[in-house]
């Protein structure tokens, strides 16, 4: 007998009772449907995370002062304070030459700005002119910081597209006069808005770092009589060197900071690949978290299928031995049972993919959420659907294929 | 063509065993046309189950068309049952929402039958049973005599070895009974079609040329009825 003969027959069977056919494959379409969604969006964020990580340079190393922190073990210990040092950048400035696109220094703190009756606490950075290529900012209106600010110790400043939108709603920026812990700066630019990525210069005010030294920071900035700073950024041309930059960093860092290849270092080299790394085996997690939870819809999905093809063998069992009796074999009725159960779990795939697809694209237009739909999680969610199908069939079509010819001709 | 040796079939019901046949021996030969007969629990439907191959003696031997059958398989049973026997029954078991000539169609799809052969088969059938226009009617759109001849032709369409006929008249009226009577006498005579009818009813079984008597799971006769009643001639009982 002919494969197509079989699924002809399981699709008459289907037909035969629409009603209960759809309600049982709506739990098949509810389940694949959560999958396709859940996967999509689980990862539409680790690409969004990924990409907000790369848009801040992935050939872009961070040193910044203190001990990493491993686990439990630092807890109990009293942390010493460590500092990087303005010094400490201009040694690396010196020292590394090779695979190195740019090392700029950052001093971060938060201040009280003001401008007319506005006034709130926003971090300011003191930077230097080629901050702005190692972090890729783009300007909107105006200029950056530049050398000649730095030299001069110009009290001016940059802002973030937040920051400008807080202090000034409709006004123009540029040229108005702010106030930053009581001292007077010009605006000179805006910069692009980045969005809610990693490290966004949003809602930060950029200044010459020389100007926040001489009259902003203060003591604060000093540390042993040596001028201190938050972080020092490294861009490496190439990223296959992030690695070999990165202990040239600590090895020059270590000389610097007197100490000896086996004592622990009092700052850190983070690459972004490290917190790519980190972040993607969070969001990988939570993608399997999402994936599992729409997989337990899909097996309640295939109870209901099950729970459907025995309550409709018990209801044509007189059918199945009229089948048996016109020479059906056990295999040609249990092919036709599970072919049945197939059918519904693979129509019910389509379906779910379907509207998994349309409902990921719509949280992706209305800019709710971020999703991607990859080929794998449809591939996924269809070959589970499939997978339930056969196996939550096998059982009904057994008790249909094992049904004794004369008794099920028999049956009332 | 058909031989039975002592066929024994017991149930197990609880604690008792129920001897619903107790070695029945028989012969039938090929274009015979015979009614099994008794009443309600004398074991006629084991009979027909077994002879039908639906169901496996627990003793005894029975050979269909040279073919020993008691030790065979499902699947092997089941390949009889679609080549050899050919079914009839009292409720005429068609598929509902399915045309006549699916229906009639279906012992051909088991066997392997597709395409143009299995629909002209079926035609041909259906044809052989008077029922050459109404091929696209489900069961629902068709009389109970109708009904019951496209099981007949769907019994018939793998030109069965035996045509085997469990209570044919059961569900009609008598003008119906009789026409479907009448049609088994003519697939009798005018093609030499081997039929079996099982039933209870005396009158019915008088329309065939041998009858065999069963009670208690027991032949108590097996005579040939000479002068049978030819279907349609007026009702005379005796």
């Amino acid at each position: 007998m002919l494969f197509s003969e079989n699924v002809k027959i399981a699709l008459r069977a289907l037909q035969a009772n629409k009603m209960r056919s759809v309600l049982t494959m709506l739990g098949i379409v509810i389940g694949v449907a959560t999958v396709v969604a859940l996967l999509s969006i689980g990862q539409g964020a680790t690409a969004s995370i990924t990409s907000s990580i790369e848009s801040g340079g992935s050939n872009l190393l961070t040193v910044a002062p203190g001990k990493m922190q491993t686990g439990m073990s630092s807890m109990g210990q009293s942390r010493q304070v460590s500092h990087l040092y303005y010094s400490d950048y201009q040694a690396l400035e010196r020292i590394l030459t090779q695979n190195i696109a740019y090392i700029v220094p950052v001093y971060q703190s938060s201040y009280m700005v003001k401008f007319g009756d506005e006034s709130f606490t926003a971090n300011i950075s003191g930077v230097v002119a080629e901050h702005k290529d190692v972090r890729s900012f783009n300007i909107a209106a105006g200029r950056f910081i530049s050398d000649g600010d730095n030299k001069a110790g110009s009290p001016v400043a940059v802002l973030g597209d937040q920051m400008a939108q807080d202090l000034f709603g409709e006004l123009y920026p540029v040229g108005k006069t702010i106030s930053i812990n009581g001292v007077k700066f010009q605006v000179v630019g805006v910069l692009e808005a980045k969005g809610s990525s990693l490290g966004s210069p949003d809602d930060l005010v950029f200044i010459p770092l020389e100007t926040g030294y001489n009259k902003l920071f203060g003591e604060t900035a000093n540390y042993n009589g040596k001028k201190t700073v938050s972080n020092i950024l490294v861009s490496v041309s190439d990223s296959t060197k992030n690695d070999a930059v990165s202990s040239e960093v600590e090895f020059v860092l270590r000389r610097m900071h007197n100490i000896t290849g086996a004592e622990e270092v009092d700052f850190y080299v983070l690459s972004q690949s490290d917190t790519l790394k980190t972040l993607s085996t969070v969001t990988q997690t939570l993608t399997i978290f999402l994936g599992a939870i729409a997989g337990i819809s899909l097996l309640v999905g295939g109870i209901g299928i099950m729970n459907i093809m025995l309550v409709s063998v018990t209801e044509r069992t007189k059918e199945i031995g009229l089948r048996k009796a016109v020479g059906a074999t056990r295999n040609q009725i249990l092919t036709q049972f599970l072919i049945e159960t197939v059918t519904l779990s693979v129509l019910g795939g389509v379906i779910g993919i379907l509207m998994g697809v349309g409902i990921a694209t719509l949280f992706k237009m209305t800019g709710m959420i971020s999703s991607v739909i990859t080929a794998s999680s449809i591939l996924l969610a269809f070959t589970f659907a499939l997978a339930i199908g056969v196996f939550f069939g096998l059982y009904p079509a057994f008790r249909a294929a094992n049904l004794h010819p004369m008794e099920a001709l028999r049956y009332e | 063509m058909i031989e039975t040796k002592d066929l024994t079939k017991i149930y197990q019901m609880g604690e008792t065993e129920v001897r619903a046949l107790d070695g029945a021996s028989f012969r039938i030969e090929k274009g015979e046309m015979i009614a099994i007969m008794g009443p309600s629990g004398s074991g006629k439907s084991t009979l027909m189950s077994i002879i039908g191959c639906l169901d496996a003696p627990t003793s005894g031997s029975y050979t269909i068309d040279g073919v020993s059958v008691e030790n065979m398989d499902e699947t092997k049973l089941a390949e009889v049952r679609g080549r050899k026997i050919g079914f009839v029954f009292q409720q005429f078991n068609l598929l509902a929402r399915t045309s006549a000539l699916e229906n009639v169609m279906l012992p051909l799809t088991y066997a392997g039958i597709a395409g143009k052969e299995r629909e002209a088969r079926a035609r041909k059938s259906l044809e052989r049973v008077g029922l050459g226009a109404r091929t696209h009617h489900a069961p629902n759109e068709l009389s109970g005599g109708q009904q019951q001849r496209v099981a007949i032709a769907r019994a018939l369409v793998n030109e069965p070895a035996i045509l085997l006929a469990d209570e044919p008249t059961g569900a009609l009226d008598s003008k119906t009974g009789v026409e479907i009577m009448d049609l088994f006498q003519t697939l009798h005579r005018e093609t030499g079609q081997t039929v079996i009818l099982v039933t209870h009813d005396a009158y019915v079984a008088r329309h065939t040329n041998r009858i065999i008597k069963l009670a208690d799971g027991k032949i108590v006769s097996d005579e040939v009825n000479a002068n049978p009643i030819k279907a349609g001639a007026p009702r005379v009982e005796v």
